[in-house]
């Protein structure tokens, strides 16, 4: 099932002399279970593809289908309830709310779309429990380690019924080693069935993805074939 | 990879049998990097030649004869292991080479070149990456072999991104003229195609 499809989606900021178009006609189609990268440089216009694909801007022109709905045209309201029941997010800095527990940062979004307390609270547990945290569920962002803060970020980001992660260069300052640990914890809710979309400018963690796509100048210029299984490199005299 | 200096490592745990030294030769180095088979014997004889290793004299050719390291076979080791390997004068990069021609040429798009190549490496490294994720976790040797190869690749794949934003903002600058003098660039950095 396709959880995300934008369809020849533009994005123009500004306008007169001063217009800047930030995307070109991007079509992309992202399935259940599939990680994409997008991978371009600064001013490629990847960022603005994940605010629009995660509803938080609308598009100048084009279509924006999440879970099979069109979210383009919808009100505000309408937009925020698909962004709160479906879609999860993964920034740079992990921006977990430093006064609330891990378990409760976790349930939060549930809270704020109207689940009962309680029901907010099995979930986020739920969700801690899948990254390995349930004994951490307790403390405070600032008890936790680096790791731990990412673990409880992803797991924010996949709370309840959540089909869409969406990440902003999701290993931040990391370095490579934790990087990679985010980039697993993320393949793992992929493979748990949420479709993920990585922004990146950086090769080892676009190749995470089962596609790559790349970006220049608010184009989709090229992608990559899905990836091919582990025994191909591995052939005798390769 | 010097097969060599691998052999002597592995005598340095204890005295082995050619034969275990292959099959140990292939399984450390994670079969990354296949070998001829030969090479172990041949090495195995011109160790023993240079006094680096000895063997027991028994089993006739290669398979079934018994090795051991010795003093001079240690301190080879050790001091090989410290030697850093030759990175000042870099290899003749074939692909520097294609990217600068193209610079040069009429009718080509650079850019269009640049990320052919780019997605070429980044379909390489997502190979390497599902088999860091299925396997590297639990085979420290391989785990480091693939991280290696995964950051020699990334560095080409930034080499690449530099060349692109370096080319386009040369370009813009032809367009509109350079608003400061362009430095001089040194005589033996330019390149003749």
């Amino acid at each position: 099932m396709t959880v995300l499809e934008l369809r020849d989606v533009s994005k123009v900021y500004g306008d007169g002399p001063a217009q800047v178009q930030a995307l070109r006609a991007v079509s992309l189609t992202v399935d259940e279970g599939e990680l994409v990268a997008v991978m371009g440089p600064s001013g490629s216009g990847k960022s603005t593809l994940l605010t629009i694909a995660g509803t938080l801007e609308e598009s100048t022109d084009g279509a924006v289908l999440v879970a099979g709905v069109a979210v383009s045209g919808m009100s505000r309201n309408d937009r925020a309830r698909v962004r709160r029941r479906s879609i999860g997010y993964v920034f740079q800095d992990f921006n977990l709310l430093a006064g609330l527990t891990a378990a409760e940062n976790v349930s939060l979004p549930l809270e704020l779309d109207g689940v009962p307390g309680k029901t907010a609270r099995e979930h986020g547990l739920r969700a801690l429990d899948e990254l390995g945290l349930r004994e951490r569920a307790g403390s405070f962002p600032d008890e936790l380690s680096g790791g731990e803060r990412q673990r409880v970020a992803i797991a924010r980001a996949v709370v309840g019924d959540r089909q869409l992660l969406l990440a902003d260069e999701p290993s931040g300052a990391l370095d490579s080693t934790n990087g990679d640990a985010v980039m697993r914890l993320i393949r793992a809710a992929c493979l748990r069935g949420v479709a993920g979309v990585v922004v990146t400018h950086d090769a080892q963690l676009a190749s995470w993805a089962d596609r790559v796509v790349f970006l220049r100048d608010g184009r989709v210029v090229d992608q990559t074939a899905p990836a091919a299984g582990p025994e191909s490199l591995l052939a005798p005299n390769s | 990879m010097s097969v060599r200096h691998a052999l002597l490592a592995l005598l340095s745990e204890g005295p082995k049998y050619g034969l275990q030294l292959r099959q140990e030769f292939e399984a450390r180095t994670g079969e990354v990097w296949p070998l001829n088979v030969g090479q172990v014997y041949t090495t195995l004889q011109r160790l023993e030649r240079d006094g680096l290793v000895e063997s027991d004299g028994s089993g006739g050719e290669g398979p079934q004869k018994g090795f051991r390291i010795t003093d001079d076979g240690r301190a080879e080791l050790a001091a090989w292991l410290r030697t850093p390997p030759d990175l000042s004068s870099p290899p003749r990069d074939e692909l520097v080479i294609k990217i600068l021609i193209a610079v040069r040429l009429p009718n080509v798009d650079v850019h269009e070149v640049v990320q052919a190549h780019r997605k070429y490496l980044v379909q390489l490294m997502q190979e390497w990456t599902r088999l860091k994720e299925y396997s590297a976790e639990r085979d420290l040797g391989f785990g480091l072999a693939v991280d290696a190869e995964l950051f020699r690749l990334d560095a080409v794949v930034r080499w690449l991104d530099a060349a692109d934003g370096r080319i386009k903002r040369a370009s813009l600058e032809l367009l509109e003229g350079p608003r400061t003098p362009l430095p001089k660039v040194p005589r033996r950095a330019v390149v003749r195609s």
